[in-house]
């Protein structure tokens, strides 16, 4: 580990569990930043030199922690802690802390830390910015480059949003059983929508890098939880979604639909391990939503061919999680596989008395034009492909539904073309 | 003789590598992997899917089934090859050469005391 790349992987790596210790010891974000930052300083003059410590996490956290002391008491003119290179030489300190960063807390910690990131009163924009920002370590400019905003602007935005969570309580007694599962849950849907604002966002954009963030994050937790199904779940399910984005769209950058994608660019090694936490979780008999979710994604990395596609069993889990957690989105979803098994009237009848609810959602127009389109009510399908468009989040959504568009009218529908 | 030689690394990092560092690291060790082929030294290697995927078995009585792997490390398994080296110091020339193609983590060698192929192409007598 002595060169720099080395380094800085292992600095990353050990980032969240360092940070959250350093967290709880000075309670106060602001300072255990710092401290963090002081530490990696010195971890990239010190490690070339001396080689890496045997675990860089407790090095970073007593280095760390002596230094922002160090500051505090050189700010109040007492007398200074030992110098660097007795710092440098920790082996015993360092085998102390490794044991009690083992033993007791850390688990806690990190939760903690993915948990203020996902205060209440903050928007969703910002909770995926901070915590991209306070547990990933990512650079702010990048940060600002992927939401399209200025540098300061995004500062401004973050700094915000960390006086906010200032005011409020940090957590910092040790969380009983309900309350840890409260921010667990908490937490997990913080890291579905960092993956999200990647995964909405198209290859080739800034943020297709945060998937891969959401998806290191919850592995992490997953190590720190490792009994969790709703965990196994989650991380399935960004795993097998994620494996899919080379297929996703063409070289033009055009979305492409899940039953035209080539799906020998599917990454197997994802698909391999989100089918074995799947696997993993249903051993628990204690459903939820992720892992429902996750286990119709690995209905479809198991299709080799669309028409291999389990349907029934996709259906039956679509009616479960529409039991778990009803909403007009998982309907749609749902009406989806019906259609496939019983054809597109069927699913436009499940559908239409959705409208209201989902006036201002793209992907219901795109879904009841190409319903419609396959009952051959052109012009029908012409209007909700329209209204789709207007409500096209990207460039890409809308050309898609412009290339449908255009397939009507070069096309006409059999049942139309014999009236 | 048979060795081990048995892959430890920080699992975080490793599987946070790119698409394109992963093809890298596989690049330089196919070359390694290659040559050792030609001489008659690799057997069997193999590469695990991340500790979170693991599932362990106690075996008490009744066997109790954990999430998780058998220990928690800082440092995992995560992966191993079978060579077929004449001595230990030939083990460690091996694992000096994968070192260079794939830095980062440790190398475990242990002698292998048995060493049972795939017979599952019906050679089972």
């Amino acid at each position: 580990m002595t060169d720099l790349a080395c380094i800085e992987r292992a600095l990353i790596g050990a980032r969240p569990q360092a940070l959250s210790a350093l967290l709880r010891y000075f309670r106060d974000l602001d300072i255990a930043e710092e401290a963090f930052q002081e530490a990696c300083l010195r971890a990239l003059q010190s490690w070339p030199r001396n080689g890496p410590p045997r675990d860089p996490t407790a090095w970073l956290i007593l280095v760390g922690r002596n230094a922002a002391l160090d500051g505090v008491r050189r700010s109040t003119r007492l007398t200074a802690l030992p110098d660097e290179a007795a710092v440098s030489d920790l082996e015993d300190a360092e085998a102390a802390m490794a044991e009690r960063l083992d033993g007791s807390h850390y688990r806690d910690d990190v939760l903690r830390l993915l948990f203020i990131c996902c205060h209440p009163d903050l928007p969703a924009t910002q909770q995926i910015a901070l915590a991209l920002r306070i547990v990933s370590g990512l650079p702010l400019g990048e940060i600002a480059r992927a939401f399209l905003v200025g540098e300061s602007a995004m500062e401004q935005r973050i700094t915000r949003a960390k006086a906010r969570i200032a005011k409020a309580d940090l957590p910092f007694d040790p969380p009983g059983p309900v309350e840890r599962a409260e921010r667990l849950a908490a937490v997990s849907a913080m890291i579905y929508l960092v993956f999200n604002s990647g995964y909405s966002a198209g290859t080739g954009s800034e943020r297709a890098y945060f998937c891969g963030e959401a998806i290191r994050l919850a592995r992490l937790l997953l190590r720190l939880f490792q009994t969790e199904p709703e965990l196994m779940g989650l991380t399935a399910l960004m795993l097998l979604q994620h494996a899919r984005s080379a297929a996703r769209s063409d070289a033009a950058g055009d979305i492409v639909l899940l039953d035209d994608q080539d799906r020998a660019l599917w990454d197997r090694k994802q698909i391999a391990e989100g089918l074995a936490l799947i696997d993993k979780a249903m051993r628990h008999r204690r459903p939820g939503p992720y892992q429902i979710q996750a286990a119709i994604a690995a209905l479809h990395a198991r299709a080799s061919r669309p028409e291999e596609t389990d349907w029934v069993e996709i259906e039956t889990l679509y009616a479960a999680l529409e039991r778990l957690e009803p909403s007009p989105i998982v309907t749609l979803n749902r009406a989806v596989a019906v259609g496939k098994l019983e054809g597109p009237a069927a699913a436009l009848a499940m559908i239409e008395p959705l409208e209201p609810c989902l006036s201002s959602y793209f992907y219901f127009f795109g879904a009841k034009g190409a319903l419609l389109k396959q009952l051959g009510r052109i012009e029908e399908a012409r209007t909700a492909f329209d209204r789709a468009i207007a409500l096209a989040g990207t460039a890409a959504e809308a050309a898609h539904i412009r290339r449908h568009l255009d397939r009507l009218a070069r096309e006409p529908a059999p049942a139309e073309a014999a009236k | 003789m048979h060795y081990a030689i048995l892959c430890y690394n920080d699992e975080d990092v490793v599987w946070s590598w790119t698409k394109e560092q992963d093809e890298a690291v596989m690049v330089r060790l196919g070359v390694v992997h290659d040559r050792l082929t030609r001489d008659g030294k690799l057997g069997p290697a193999l590469r695990l899917l991340p500790t979170t995927a693991a599932t362990t078995l106690r075996k008490s009585d009744p066997p109790l089934v954990i999430d998780g792997p058998f220990a928690e490390t800082k440092e995992q398994l995560l992966g191993f090859y079978v060579i077929d080296v004449a001595d230990l110091e030939a083990a460690l020339a091996v694992a000096r050469e994968l070192a260079e193609a794939n830095p980062g983590g440790a190398y475990e060698i242990r002698p292998i005391a048995l060493y049972v192929p795939d017979r599952r192409d019906g050679t089972v007598r």
